[in-house]
């Protein structure tokens, strides 16, 4: 049998060999590189550090996400296994809101 | 066909290891790994985040100490080798042998690239006396006059504690890329099993996403 590992819906750009689709994995690439780019750009502009740290949190997050739904086929997983990639989330937080209140 | 099984391997699967989560034994392994690697990760992100926020004066601004330009060039090969890895997956899905061992070679290369550089910046800080326990250090030709900078030992050993569990995980990596692409010489994997192509992506493509976290929170924050 063909192990379909996905039940959820993708849109893809690219059709490959043998009629699978990929993502478009050079066009993601590329978005990385902008954002790396735009990202050390960033971190020397002369801006308050709140603004500093929200923008290039945010860039990272984006970067983050790209890797994960289309270089790790997140997207076209099982939303089970998205449920199972986001559990580890709600602990991140309770660790580093745990830590936080020590100050 | 449903486009939603693109991207997906096409594999020959016992239907019994496709319960549960839907997707087979092996992945689904390396997925509960990497969440374990998740939780790793932010309890040594945290504990550098919390740290500084303690005791700034332990932390003066990453880009008087550290080589940003350098580690730069070296996140942008690390994304490089991301997909030239994912290259490698996608020609195998077509059952494209040289393809395969071309990308994973390419990924080979670029992997141990960054290793190398990685090892260049350390010994770059360590000939400027930041090392783990330094209390003080001189960083030369960013900016600033040849000098010792007021600084804490929590700063070196946050920064290679951090970076240094991420460089042993991108040198593990690229062993084992060189264990796969020895069996893909021996024409171990097809266009309809290639589960060691697509677990060991994910590995790889998860020690990328966390380099991008790193990369933004030690060096550029």
């Amino acid at each position: 049998m063909v192990a379909n590992s996905t039940d959820g819906g993708g849109a893809v750009a690219a059709e490959g060999h043998g009629g699978h689709k990929d993502p478009p994995y050079l066009a993601i690439w590329f978005v990385l590189l902008v954002l790396t780019g735009a990202e050390v750009g960033y971190a020397f502009l002369s801006l308050p550090k709140v603004w500093l740290v929200l923008g290039l949190v945010f860039m990272a997050c984006w970067k983050a996400t790209l890797v994960a739904l289309y270089y790790m086929h997140l997207r076209f997983e099982p939303r089970r296994l998205w449920v199972l990639a986001a559990s580890p989330l709600p602990l991140v937080a309770i660790l580093i809101l745990a830590v936080l209140t020590e100050f | 066909m449903n486009h939603s099984v693109a991207a997906t391997s096409p594999m020959v699967i016992d239907p019994e290891t496709e319960r549960g989560m839907g997707v087979y034994n092996m992945k689904l392994g390396m997925w509960v790994f990497l969440l374990s690697e998740v939780m790793f990760f932010t309890s040594l992100i945290g504990s550098y985040v919390i740290l500084r926020f303690a005791h700034p004066e332990h932390f003066p601004d990453p880009g008087v100490v550290l080589n940003v330009p350098l580690t730069a060039f070296n996140t942008f090969l690390l994304i490089c080798s991301s997909v030239s890895m994912v290259k490698a997956f996608a020609a195998i899905q077509r059952g494209d042998q040289k393809g395969l061992k071309l990308w994973l070679l390419v990924t080979i290369l670029i992997g141990a690239t960054f290793v190398g550089i990685q090892v260049v910046e350390y010994n770059l800080l360590a000939h400027e006396h930041f090392v783990p326990i330094a209390a003080e250090y001189a960083p030369v030709g960013r900016g600033i006059e040849e000098g010792p900078v007021v600084g804490g030992p929590l700063y070196g050993a946050t920064f290679y504690t951090m970076t240094g569990f991420h460089g042993a995980h991108v040198t593990i990596g690229v062993l084992c890329l060189i264990f796969v692409l020895i069996r893909a010489m021996r024409g171990a994997y097809t266009e309809a099993n290639h589960a060691g192509v697509e677990v060991l992506g994910l590995y790889w493509h998860f020690v990328d996403l966390v380099w991008i976290l790193l990369f933004t929170i030690v060096y550029l924050i």
